[in-house]
């Protein structure tokens, strides 16, 4: 049998495609009038060579890690849920009920219950596309992003005329209560005494990502129900054929999925802000999906695609910051290029190298 | 000695990984029917597809009439003089037959004088090769056999002086492909060339003058028919030697274990595909289900497999199926013992991207030995017997981790029934359990379902190879457009007999008769 070495598959195709993308945004920073090689560097170090840049880096991460999962998840089982934007403002709303009219005593006790409340809102804002796919055969894909619209606009009725305290301007809540505060990268770090910068917000919530990735790993590849998921995306008729019910699949995992989506308000809500902001996922749930297609709707790859993309966000922060001529947009266009590349092209790179490596291996036998 | 109508000089062509053609060297002499042999995969589609311009070969070059001659697709390939019969037609349902002639082929912007000029060839055509179609007739009313006549029509209406045809007794009944073959002798008669592309030894020996074997991108041989015999191909064909009809002891049927009442099915669009049915199978008895694809043998095998409702009464030992709502899905199915092997092993039976061991669990994934407590998988146990289950049936490779599309036809519908047998089923459905198989492979899961029988279970055959329904079966039931035609016992009978009921040529007791011979 011809095969593709493995390391090929996870390691160099990727590898490939970001080197691609970095060499045509290079091209983009050249003809603004500006060295790509210094912008590569103020990216990177700004996002990597220090621990301010790292802690803001891994706080992006963490937001991406949740938003990947709940796609790759959905991806599974072909459901194309993009509607990661609208359930984690929804897991948003769940948290913060959790950490406003409860008086915690401390983080531990508040956490697992902000975990369940933020995953509750998140899956119950997946289950009517859910179930309009599952019953109806309603597009998961205009429904969920239907729903994205009337999860902001819903936001703004929350904070204007529920949750904002009297006499304030800002559309926002009140600030939650202390015995809610999640702990810093700066304060874990202290207690075995190293010494972490202040300012950057990353915090418990990434080992939670940690955990949620090795959940969904196993409940992939190691559970019944994994099996049946995979099995329904892979092929809708074959799995009828094997008793599996698509209701039961479609709905489960698009909750699964909405449930992941409304975590990342553990890290953004619950973690920085400390209060409901009216937009406090700022696109995190459309990166979710670049990162789920990067990285191949695996965990790990899912993590590693976060982390990437944590870099971008960060550095590129810092590199708008440091040249000028760069700005937003030129940010907005270089992460574009990235997801381009390891997303839509994929095969382009993807399918020379696998024939290359195939007719090197039957012309070593 | 004239040139040669075809001559393929060293061919190769790879798909990726895949080396479909093999330096392949073929010469065809005009005025003769050559057939092209070969098992599922062996690469005749490939070389075909070259010649008629759907692929560029590799390396390679042809010559038609003995000048080289570029194909790049397939209009060149009209020019050049080739037509080609799909396996499946390629004619625009709601046109007439005319219409469908000239689509692609009008001489001018009106179509009037295409029309006219059409009519008088396809008379002309009529009287000459016994072509006969109405040419006003709409494609959806013609029976299969006219609309592979019209799609022979098409091609010689562009001018073909090489006919290509790719298996074309697939969708035929048996007097169908005779009349085809006299079509097609007669065609030789009058100097054309066809290139016959089959499976059926039987085909080859009846019709053809010369006949080219392929086996793995390869060509093996190319001999004169009169100088071999289907037992020869078969050899080239799979390069050994092979039994072409099994050892096969006398049924010993004990109690009825299905038992179907005026059973009707209807597909997605609400079409009644099978007709108030009733039938029964014994233990330890094999019931074929003949008839040309697309008379009901999907649908009744479906609805058996728990993959559609119907209505009517299916019993199993006695006790009633739902055949719809709750409990009528295929895990209840396969609860209650019947084990079933579908039609289509690539679109149903197996999940091409999942490994062996994945495959060898699927439909069964909640058994005892695939799960450790509620949720999780049991990988371990999985994997052993999936192993296990591979080794008891030469599955090759032997390794359980490769993905189910990387395993031939006759590998993969193996790993389906180890999977659907090993269960001791009550009852098993199985359809088409041989087609896309290699030869060498078709015995031994013929081998394996005679066991089958023979340890009592009860086995309800749907095949359109009517060789092996004869073959296997014990008893047979004919369906014609979604009604039993006639029920026979097989060593009572025959292939002509059986064409004429396939056919729609009923006895006039059938229906009954079939409900009370159980």
């Amino acid at each position: 049998m011809n095969k593709v070495p493995k390391w090929v598959d996870v390691a160099l195709i990727p590898l490939a495609n970001l080197v691609l993308a970095l060499l045509v945004s290079g091209l983009v920073v050249l003809w603004i009038g500006e060295n790509p090689l210094k912008a590569m560097q103020i990216i990177v170090q700004g996002s990597l060579g220090s621990a301010y840049g790292l802690g803001y880096t891994l706080y992006y991460a963490t937001n991406f890690v949740f938003t990947g999962l709940a796609v790759a998840v959905a991806f599974q089982a072909r459901m194309f849920n993009i509607g990661g934007e609208g359930q984690a403002l929804l897991g948003g709303v769940g948290v913060a009920l959790v950490c406003l009219f409860i008086n915690w005593p401390h983080w531990l006790l508040a956490l697992p219950v902000a975990i369940a409340f933020g995953a509750l809102f998140g899956a119950g804002w997946a289950l009517i596309p859910a179930y309009l796919q599952a019953r109806r055969g309603s597009h998961i894909v205009i429904t969920t992003i239907m729903f994205n619209f009337i999860a902001s606009a819903l936001m703004v009725y929350l904070l204007v005329n529920q949750l904002k305290p009297a006499g304030q301007m800002s559309p926002e809540s009140g600030p939650f209560v202390p015995g809610a505060h999640l702990p810093t990268a700066h304060e874990m770090l202290a207690w075995i005494g190293i010494g972490f910068p202040k300012s950057p917000p990353v915090n418990v919530t990434f080992i939670v990502a940690l955990i949620a990735c090795v959940l969904v790993w196993l409940l992939i590849w190691r559970t019944k129900l994994g099996y049946a998921i995979r099995a329904f995306g892979h092929n809708e008729s074959a799995a009828q054929y094997a008793g599996i019910s698509s209701f039961r699949i479609i709905m489960i995992s698009m909750l699964i999925s909405g449930g992941l989506a409304g975590l990342m308000a553990i890290n953004s809500v619950m973690g920085e802000a400390e209060r409901l902001l009216i937009n406090s996922v700022q696109g995190a749930g459309f990166v979710g999906i670049a990162v789920a297609l990067m990285g191949r709707s695996h965990p790990l790859g899912v993590l590693l695609a976060a982390i990437l993309f944590g870099v971008l966000y960060q550095g590129g922060a810092e590199l708008e910051f440091e040249l000028p001529a760069v700005t937003r947009e030129m940010i907005i266009v270089i992460q574009g290029l990235v997801i381009l590349f390891t997303g839509a092209l994929e095969n382009m790179v993807r399918i020379p190298v696998e024939n290359y490596f195939v007719r090197r291996g039957t012309g070593a036998r | 000695m004239t040139a040669p109508a075809i001559e393929l000089r060293h061919i190769s062509k790879a798909f990726g990984p895949v080396q479909a053609n093999k330096d392949i060297s073929l010469s065809v002499a005009p005025r003769t029917i050559h057939g092209i042999v070969g098992e599922n995969g062996a690469g005749k589609s490939t070389l075909m597809s070259i010649l008629y311009g759907f692929y560029r070969a590799d390396h390679g070059e042809i010559l038609i009439n003995g000048k080289p001659t570029e194909i790049p697709n397939s209009q060149a390939a009209i020019a050049a003089g080739i037509g080609m019969v799909h396996q499946h037609f390629k004619l625009v349902q709601n046109f007439s037959v005319l219409e469908n002639v000239i689509l692609g082929a009008e001489d001018d912007l009106l179509l009037k004088p295409s029309l006219k000029k059409a009519r008088s060839l396809l008379e002309q055509l009529a009287e000459e090769y016994e072509l006969r179609v109405d040419p006003d007739a709409l494609i959806e009313d013609l029976s299969v056999g006219h609309q592979q006549r019209v799609e022979i029509l098409k091609a010689l209406y562009r001018r073909a002086n090489v006919l290509i045809l790719d298996e074309p007794t697939g969708v035929l009944t048996p007097a169908e492909a005779d009349h085809l073959f006299r079509i097609l002798s007669s065609l030789r008669d009058e100097g054309k060339t066809v290139i016959l592309i089959t499976h059926k030894l039987r085909e080859i020996m009846a019709i053809t003058d010369t006949v080219s074997v392929m086996r793995r991108g390869e060509m093996t041989a190319t001999v004169r028919t009169v100088d071999t015999n289907p037992q020869h191909l078969a050899e080239l064909m799979v390069g050994r030697s092979v039994l072409l009809r099994l050892e096969k002891k006398p049924a010993q049927p004990g109690r009825t274990v299905l038992n179907v009442r005026n059973l009707s099915v209807s597909d997605g669009r609400g079409v009644e595909c099978v007709k108030n049915i009733s039938l029964s199978v014994r233990s330890g008895e094999i019931l074929g289900i003949a008839g040309v694809s697309g008379n009901g043998q999907t649908e009744l095998l479906q609805v058996l497999g728990g993959l559609t409702p119907g209505t009517g009464q299916v019993d199993i030992d006695g006790s009633e199926l739902p055949l719809t709502g709750p409990g009528s899905d295929a895990r209840a199915r396969r609860e209650t013992g019947i084990a079933h092997v579908p039609e289509d092993r690539q679109q149903l039976g197996l999940i091409m991207d999942f490994m062996a061991w994945e495959n060898m669990a699927f439909g069964y994934q909640h058994d005892d030995r695939c799960r450790r407590g509620p949720f999780l998988m049991n990988v371990n146990s999985m994997q052993d017997y999936c192993l296990e289950n591979m080794q008891k049936f030469d599955v090759r490779p032997m390794s359980i981790e490769a993905l189910a599309k990387n395993f031939s036809g006759g590998n993969q519908q193996k790993i389906v029934l180890a999977r659907e047998i090993d269960r001791n089923p009550v009852l098993l459905v199985v359809g088409q359990p041989t087609r896309g198989v290699d030869v060498g492979a078709i015995e031994f899961i013929h081998q394996q379902i005679l066991d089958l029988r023979d340890a009592g279970t009860a086995i309800l055959l749907i095949s359109v190879e009517l060789d092996e329904i004869l073959s296997l079966s014990d008893r047979v039931v004919v369906l014609f457009d979604g009604r039993i035609a006639g029920e026979r016992i097989t060593a009572e009978t025959n292939e002509a007999e059986l064409g004429l009921l396939m056919a729609g040529v009923t006895d006039a007791s059938a229906p009954d008769k079939a409900a009370n011979s159980a």
